[in-house]
């Protein structure tokens, strides 16, 4: 995987991984003022991330597709494959 | 309802194949302390959990074993890619080669296929938190063994994320038994009901 993509990637998986950590803390938390505030902060981060990635190197999720002359979505390769990684 | 994201949860990127290796971590997909058995036993406990925080729980840490299944299937996957014949038999993999090729299957290292037996739903919100506790105890001992017998650090380092994951869920589900009982408390009037 090329330099630039890759560390992308890495971004939103790191930001994504801190998400989840107070998505799961939050569900039992719920009115944690910290862990509110460090979720909209990292969500943000985590957004543009991802939006540049989707735009220099195609959709993580579907609704990223642009569709305009071709189906982007189903090209690979796709995350297990070492190349994804 | 889910969405697919088309990115690993950590990334997996190993060099070099060992069959062996992978024979022993299918369990982690398939065996009795794997990550198809544990999403399954969230995501099924969920419905008849009592309070929405025990099951926003349930769902969110349901559906991250789910991404975990994807991960263990991207290190066997990769692990027996490109391998020949001779290697196959050399490893003992050739049992498992007659049965599946080289197709991701949920199985234990001892090759029984997955069952649901491996898991329970009891509809008691206490009796299944604390089966969830003891589920995440028994998966990390399970990645603590399959530690014991991988020196490859691009196994490795994927393999102690996961096993990291456990001990996270084993607290979160501690803290929803605490909320299970808070609630109760709290209904009972305080404490001296009890």
């Amino acid at each position: 995987m090329e330099n630039k993509k890759r560390q992308l990637m890495y971004a939103i998986q790191m930001y994504d991984f801190y998400l989840y950590e107070l998505q799961l803390y939050l569900d039992t938390h719920p009115t944690c003022p910290n862990g509110l505030h460090a979720f909209r902060k990292y969500k943000e981060l985590r957004e543009k991330a991802a939006a540049s990635y989707a735009e220099l190197f195609g959709p993580i999720s579907p609704s990223q597709s642009n569709c305009e002359s071709v189906f982007e979505w189903a090209k690979g390769p796709w995350p297990w494959e070492k190349e994804a990684n | 309802m889910w969405v697919y994201e088309k990115r690993l949860q950590y990334p997996v990127n190993i060099k070099n194949p060992n069959p062996a290796l992978a024979k022993i971590i299918v369990s982690q997909i398939g065996g009795p302390d794997g990550e198809l058995a544990a999403s399954q036993r969230y995501l099924n406990q969920r419905y008849t959990a009592p309070y929405a925080q025990v099951q926003g729980i349930l769902t969110d840490v349901g559906t991250e074993e789910l991404a975990h299944i994807e991960v263990v299937s991207a290190i066997v996957y990769q692990l027996t890619k490109g391998l020949t014949p001779e290697q196959i038999k050399e490893a003992g993999l050739d049992a498992y080669f007659v049965d599946h090729t080289l197709g991701i299957y949920p199985q234990s290292a001892a090759g029984v296929p997955f069952t649901a037996a491996y898991f329970q739903s009891k509809g008691d919100p206490i009796t299944d938190l604390t089966e969830d506790m003891a589920a995440e105890q028994k998966a990390r001992t399970t990645y603590d063994n399959i530690l014991r017998f991988a020196d490859d650090p691009d196994v490795r380092d994927p393999i102690k994320f996961l096993r990291q994951r456990e001990i996270v869920h084993f607290q979160r589900f501690g803290d929803s038994n605490l909320t299970n009982l808070s609630v109760k408390i709290k209904a009972y009037g305080g404490f001296s009901a009890f």
